[in-house]
């Protein structure tokens, strides 16, 4: 019994002693995710009272009502019901739900029918099989895998809609500090909002298996403040600079099959199945977040993207060692 | 192979046996295959979990490769509610509503055996897909699509080959058992009671017992209808989930759900009824409140049919449709927490004695209380936008599927060994068996809620280090250590008990209802003459013919 006890203590200690972890729920850093919050915590205050009434009545019963050791073998009195015991635990369990389901349908209410104000960020999330595409249609700009936006002020919020679509199975965009998840399901247009209230980068990931990459098709959202935002929207929106220097690899990207699925604003590579490259060195990682993108990593996830994510749906391409190197240089000069 | 004349020699008795078995109708027997079925897959579905604990112990492992885990994961999900918890609670069900409500047996005998003979094959034909091989069906062995198989993974496009067709076919198969032996409970418990048996004075097993068939005939049925529509997205070029020609993937999950959910209830309120009989009997007391836990079944069987779409709270469901569901899972709680105030009430005041069987139904009491309390959580919408999908969820279900449902099936084990084949199990092996699964089962499942809080979503086969996942993680994994050898235990009792446990006579636990009134084993025909009751207890009544109880009710 004290393990009970113990493991009950135990599970809140544990969630809230960790606030380094990345991805807490208990600790939010935007509206919806701090709406959810404060809730959860009245919930699990009247939870945890009904815990500790109910367990010390069984663990009271448990110890008190034990069959004493000389026993005359006699039985204890039947008692067969009472109703107005049975009216009293009907009753008190009925007004405690009507209080938390109140509760509850206000905060329903707050998160998802919020209105949506002048001068939000709009971004249309799709998700594929294992990577996320970022679409600002107000800036006319692609991005891929890592989602910036600008850090909303409380005094005058700046909020993001997400406009969340997906392009193949069923998805959920999950980063725990900042909403609630929300699923991304084909067919049917979904939308959230975050307005993150510190700059920093957010992580979370894909929370509806998707497939055999489920588990690397990761999030990451970076929020900056608005000068440093508008930098990045406004360096997303240029076109990739031909970079002589790279030429060998820009040419053998539209002659070998990348450019049949990958996008490169600027050039004749405008393949819509796999992340947009034309700011690829503009990020931080790979492979939806699977790995940093470094040179090395770069050469390894191109010759085979099976090293960081068997079972990704770009193919191995066929090319020689030269070839792969030529490849990856220019994909180093698409910042 | 042999080319020389070996001589056969048939010998009658092996052979006799098992054609007795194989072409039983008797529900005792029928019941024991049940049994047996589901603790063989009981023993696979716990080797498919250790794999995956092993992978996850730590953060970035290789152990398994992900495509593997995935099969894993949907074969665990699939035989654990399918081919374990299902039959062996039908099991269970079959053996003893007869005998409880003083019957010879089940309404339709051929109907059971034919349902058992189904839910068989359905299981043999989920495993089957094991020797299909990658080279027979392209798209490697076992289905990987999640025991929910959410469209449109589902469709050709995202599962090729047969995996698919196999979980689709094997539940199929399975389903049409499911649906003859709710048949059967419903007909039985309704036509077949012994002469004075009221409705009112059935043993609570046998009112929570036809609920269960209730829920099976409605539940089961919506599964089977998405199933074959799934079957023609697939090959006859329907569209009802194939989303790219303007099909819905939410439908399936409505579908899947209305199945889903009641299902969860299909498996607990034959557990309320283990919990029913054993704790009035360990504590000396009629159950309190009979009529209130007769109405919380009832009402719990009627309000599970209306909150299948808190599963979906993260689908995108408007705000009011949202609140209508947190409302109803809610309302679930209510007679819930009657009937654990009940058992708690008939404890009360009691002499409890604690063997092996109220010591699991006390674990389940305990268990149950926090699943039910977490389930809460989790019927808060804006909660479950959080913990949807996360570690949290799957400690809650496995709270309740193993907390609750697997603790009081291994209570029904200790209770009933002895009627089923005249021996008592051994009561040390089985305090070892409880205190050593006790301790495994919270060091896992406690556990699992603390990543899940901390954002770790479910089905992934690995993490990124940093996330404050990893020590629960490893922890979890310990804990399933403990649990398997607690399980093998418990292997060892029943077989060592079954061949040379202490003889345990008519009536081992002193106990009051109609099955403890016949020999350990029963006779095929049950009993001698057909028992007459006139209260709740018939055997109370015998045992004190001075103070029966058809003087209370």
């Amino acid at each position: 019994m004290l393990i009970f006890v113990v493991s009950m203590a135990e599970s809140g200690l544990g969630a809230a002693g960790n606030p380094a972890s990345p991805t807490n729920i208990f600790a939010p850093k935007s509206t919806p995710a701090h709406s959810i919050y404060q809730l959860s915590i009245f919930e699990l205050e009247v939870l945890g009272t009904i815990f500790v009434v109910v367990f010390s009545l069984l663990a009271y019963a448990v110890i008190r009502f034990r069959e004493q050791k000389h026993e005359d073998g006699s039985e204890p009195p039947q008692i067969y019901g009472s109703n107005q015991m049975e009216l009293a635990w009907t009753v008190l369990p009925v007004l405690i739900v009507v209080v938390l389901f109140l509760s509850t349908a206000q905060v329903i209410h707050r998160v998802q029918d919020a209105r949506e104000p002048q001068g939000t960020i709009e971004v249309t999330a799709v998700a594929h099989q294992f990577w996320w595409e970022y679409r600002y249609p107000q800036f006319g700009l692609v991005a891929a895998n890592e989602l910036h936006v600008p850090v909303s002020d409380p005094a005058h919020p700046t909020p993001t809609y997400i406009h969340l679509l997906s392009a193949d199975v069923d998805h959920s965009f999950w980063v725990p500090q900042l909403a609630g998840k929300t699923d991304l399901i084909p067919n049917h247009p979904n939308n959230m909002w975050i307005d993150p209230h510190e700059t920093g980068l957010f992580v979370g990931q894909c929370a509806q298996y998707c497939g055999t990459q489920h588990a690397k098709m990761l999030l990451r959202v970076y929020v900056e403040n608005r000068e440093d935002f508008d930098r990045w929207v406004h360096a997303q929106q240029q076109q990739a600079a031909a970079n002589p220097s790279a030429a060998a690899g820009a040419a053998l990207f539209v002659s070998k099959a990348c450019f049949a699925c990958h996008t490169i604003r600027g050039t004749m590579a405008a393949g819509p199945a796999g992340p947009d490259l034309t700011h690829l060195m503009s990020r931080e990682t790979i492979a939806s977040g699977a790995v940093p993108i470094t040179r090395e990593n770069l050469l390894k996830w191109v010759r085979n993207p099976d090293t960081f994510k068997p079972g990704s749906l770009m193919p191995a391409p066929d090319l020689t060692p030269q070839e792969l190197g030529q490849i990856v240089d220019y994909l180093m000069t698409l910042d | 192979m042999a080319s020389e004349a070996v001589p056969l020699t048939i010998r009658q008795n092996p052979l006799a046996v098992v054609y007795e078995w194989l072409g039983t109708c008797d529900h005792k027997k029928i019941g024991l295959m049940y049994i047996v079925y589901a603790l063989l897959f009981f023993v696979v579905t716990g080797w498919e979990a250790v794999l995956m604990r092993i992978q996850l112990a730590h953060a970035n492992s290789t152990f398994l490769s992900p495509q593997l885990f995935d099969r894993l994961f949907t074969l665990h999900g699939t035989t654990g509610v399918f081919f374990v918890a299902m039959p062996i609670l039908f099991g269970f069900g079959n053996y003893l509503v007869p005998l409880m409500i003083g019957a010879r047996d089940m309404a339709y005998p051929r109907l059971n055996a034919f349902g058992f003979w189904m839910t068989a094959f359905g299981g043999l034909f989920l495993y089957a897909s094991l020797f299909a091989g990658d080279s027979v069906a392209k798209a490697g062995i076992a289905p990987d699509v999640g025991w929910f198989a959410y469209a449109p993974l589902t469709a050709v496009a995202f599962s090729p080959g047969h995996s698919t067709d196999y979980w689709n076919l094997s539940l199929l198969l399975a389903g049409v058992g499911s649906i003859a032996g709710g048949v059967n409970f419903v007909a039985t418990i309704l036509s077949m009671r012994c002469p004075g048996m009221t409705l009112g004075r059935m043993p609570l097993l046998a009112w929570m017992n036809l609920v269960m068939g209730g829920l099976v005939l409605v539940t089961i049925s919506p599964l089977t209808a998405a199933q074959l529509m799934l079957m023609a997205d697939r090959y006859l070029g329907a569209h009802f989930f194939d989303t790219q020609a303007g099909g819905s993937a939410v439908l399936w999950m409505h579908f899947f759900w209305i199945f889903g959910h009641p299902e969860v209830y299909v498996l607990i309120i034959p557990c309320f009824a283990f919990i029913s009989e054993i704790i009035p009997v360990f504590s000396r007391k009629a159950i309190f409140g009979y009529p209130a836990m007769v109405a919380a079944t009832t009402s719990i069987g009627f309000v599970s049919l209306g909150v299948w779409a808190h599963h979906m709270f993260t689908v995108g469901m408007p705000s009011y449709g949202n609140a209508f569901f947190v409302l109803t899972t809610m309302v679930v709680a209510v007679p819930t927490g009657i009937k654990i105030f009940n058992w708690l009430a008939t404890m009360w005041g009691g002499k409890i004695r604690f063997a092996t069987p109220m010591l699991f139904a006390v674990g389940f009491l305990f268990q149950f209380l926090i699943g039910g309390l977490t389930g809460i959580m989790l019927a808060t919408a804006p909660f479950d936008w959080q913990l949807g999908n996360s570690y949290f969820v799957v400690a809650h279900f496995h709270y309740v599927i193993v907390g609750g449902i697997l603790f009081s099936i291994f209570a029904a084990f200790y209770y009933w060994f002895p009627k089923m084949t005249g021996r008592m199990m051994d009561e040390t092996l089985g305090q070892w068996h409880f205190w050593m699964f006790l301790i495994g089962f919270h060091l896992t499942f406690d556990s699992l809620h603390i990543p899940g809080l901390l954002g770790m979503p479910r089905r992934v086969y690995t993490y990124e280090a940093g996330r404050g996942w990893e020590s629960w993680n490893m922890i979890a994994s310990v804990g399933v250590i403990l649990q398997g050898a607690a399980v093998l235990v418990f292997v060892y009792n029943l077989i060592r008990s079954g061949v040379r446990g202490r003889p345990a006579g008519n009536d081992p636990w002193d106990a009051w209802t109609l099955e403890w009134a016949t020999t350990s084993p029963p006779p095929e025909y049950n009993f001698a003459a057909v028992p007459v009751v006139e209260s709740r207890r018939p055997l109370w009544d015998v045992k004190h013919p001075d103070d029966p109880d058809s003087k209370y009710e």
